[in-house]
């Protein structure tokens, strides 16, 4: 207790709380539909597209984070535009835009005057540089994508759970699936501070993971997901504070480190009750 | 007089340019239609096509004497996709997927009312799974689950049942408990087409049956007056053999 105590003397630290407890809530209660939609690693292409969006705000010298978010945004919507296409080349037109997101990226950022050294805290989180600045945006954008996620709840659920019956429904498939994509894109970029983009992708997807090994129902698996992305998120950002670690890395090697102790556990009962 | 439900007027369906289906009917207010055939025969896409869920390259669609493109109150129609399990990554509680066959009626954005929770627990029960409506659907027989895929496509009081192959991989009890189900809703006047492969405990419901091969329709009529080889088409097939059935037989229409 003394220890979190001491954490809360820094301003940098009390900053990096918050926004771990805003990634902790909006990844999970987002990554949950994806899941469901079978498309988990969704997460991953979007934080590779976002890579070339917070190299071009490096190197035009302005703020990353609005430049990531506007380039993660159109990723998401041509991603899911070419998915609805459907058609035989839209994984290799996925994976195209995805390794050429990261590779932008890279060769964007070479031309900037900071060079590479201000990508890595991009790439891989660097929780402690997060201004006041930052934070006030990433709560904005993170309210916006907890009332969106939660308002268009069954929307967002029939159309992950059977796209098919929801347009035999009547409902706006199309719509709905886009909203999803920005609303992904969005939360990489409230995430990349605290996890990196090239691992908000497990924060989307392994709370929600280790919630289904227990939970019964899709609102008990968002409930149980989000206090589980909520846990890690401050668990791991206190551990790297005192082991000096990447708070990215310590946040998702958390979170995998309970799914396996939860499979383990739910799997022993399992077998006990047999 | 009153409107077809649905109206097909010489209707192409397919994928792309390549033709699946094709067929020009009229399904009316409580008839129970069958659409028979062997596997590749196209009856799915004709189905699919009343829904607008594969593309239209000729002819007319309506329902309840409107243009597809322009109806809109999707909650009349209920539609049982082909499953082999209604469970996806995340558990989902029966009710839970009941409520999500709410929405077209509810609005997207509306909370839940009680009429709204009402009605998805009397869909439920109208396919006997009432006890069953807080379990996880993934912990529930292929049978159950199907039936759970009924009680959706009901939720929003639908008045026609679109179902695909709900027999289809169910055991003996679970196709009792589904005819059963649907023999009550169609005392309560609702209309029914049905994609079989072969009629099995539905039989002594459906009132006329569609027999397709090679995406046409074969005969067209009441069930009775079928020749009864064109009624157990699905059987002569390689379960696997597309649309290797005749082509060009002539359409029996009475």
């Amino acid at each position: 207790m003394t220890g979190v105590i001491r954490v809360l003397e820094y301003g940098f630290m009390r900053r990096a709380l918050v926004a771990a407890v805003l990634v902790g809530i909006t990844a999970p209660a987002v990554g949950i539909y994806l899941v469901q939609r079978r498309l988990a690693l969704i997460g991953d292409g979007l934080g590779h597209v976002a890579v070339t969006g917070v190299a071009l705000g490096l190197v035009l010298n302005r703020a990353p984070v609005p430049v990531a978010l506007v380039t993660a945004i159109i990723g998401a919507v041509s991603i899911e535009l070419i998915r609805a296409r459907g058609e035989a080349f839209a994984e290799i037109a996925l994976a195209m835009l995805f390794y050429g997101g990261i590779a932008g990226g890279v060769v964007l950022v070479s031309q900037a005057p900071s060079g590479s050294r201000n990508l890595n805290q991009y790439l891989f989180g660097s929780i402690s540089t997060t201004s006041a600045g930052d934070l006030a945006m990433f709560a904005v954008l993170a309210v916006l994508v907890l009332c969106v996620a939660v308002g268009l709840g069954g929307a967002l659920f029939s159309v992950s759970n059977d796209d098919e019956f929801a347009k035999a429904s009547g409902l706006p498939v199309m719509r709905i699936n886009l909203l999803l994509a920005v609303l992904s894109a969005v939360t990489v970029v409230v995430s990349m501070r605290v996890v990196g983009v090239l691992l908000v992708s497990a924060l989307m997807v392994v709370p929600v993971a280790t919630a289904q090994l227990i939970a019964t129902s899709f609102r008990q698996t968002m409930a149980i997901g989000i206090a589980i992305g909520v846990v890690v998120s401050l668990g791991g950002v206190i551990l790297s504070f005192y082991a000096d670690t990447p708070s990215g890395g310590t946040i998702v090697l958390l979170a995998i480190g309970l799914f396996v102790a939860t499979f383990l556990t739910s799997s022993a009962t399992r077998f006990v009750r047999r | 007089m009153t409107s077809p439900v649905i109206s097909i007027r010489d209707g192409q369906f397919g994928y792309g340019n390549q033709v699946a289906a094709q067929a020009d009917l009229e399904i009316n207010e409580n008839e129970i239609v069958a659409l028979l055939g062997p596997n590749g025969s196209g009856k799915t896409t004709l189905l699919k096509g009343m829904l607008g869920l594969v593309e239209r390259l000729e002819g007319s669609v309506e329902l309840f004497g409107e243009p597809l493109n322009e109806f809109e109150d999707r909650s009349l129609i209920g539609y049982v996709p082909q499953r082999q399990t209604a469970a996806g990554p995340i558990p989902v509680t029966v009710r839970e997927l009941v409520r999500s066959g709410r929405l077209a009626r509810k609005g997207l954005v509306r909370r839940r009312s009680r009429e709204d929770e009402r009605a998805v627990l009397a869909a439920i029960e109208a396919v006997g799974l009432a006890d069953k409506a807080p379990d996880a659907v993934s912990t529930l027989s292929g049978g159950q689950q199907r039936r759970a895929l009924v009680a959706r496509a009901l939720a929003g009081g639908a008045k026609v049942l679109l179902l695909d192959e709900p027999l289809a991989g169910v055991d003996q009890a679970n196709q009792i408990a589904i005819a059963e189900a649907l023999n009550a809703l169609v005392s309560g006047g609702i209309t029914i087409v049905v994609v079989l492969h072969e009629l099995g405990p539905l039989e002594s419901l459906v009132t006329r049956a569609i027999c397709m091969d090679a995406g046409h329709v074969l005969f067209d009529g009441p069930i009775d007056t079928a020749p009864p080889r064109l009624l157990h088409l699905g059987h002569d097939h390689d379960p696997h053999g597309g649309d290797a059935g005749p082509v060009g037989m002539g359409l029996f229409k009475l």
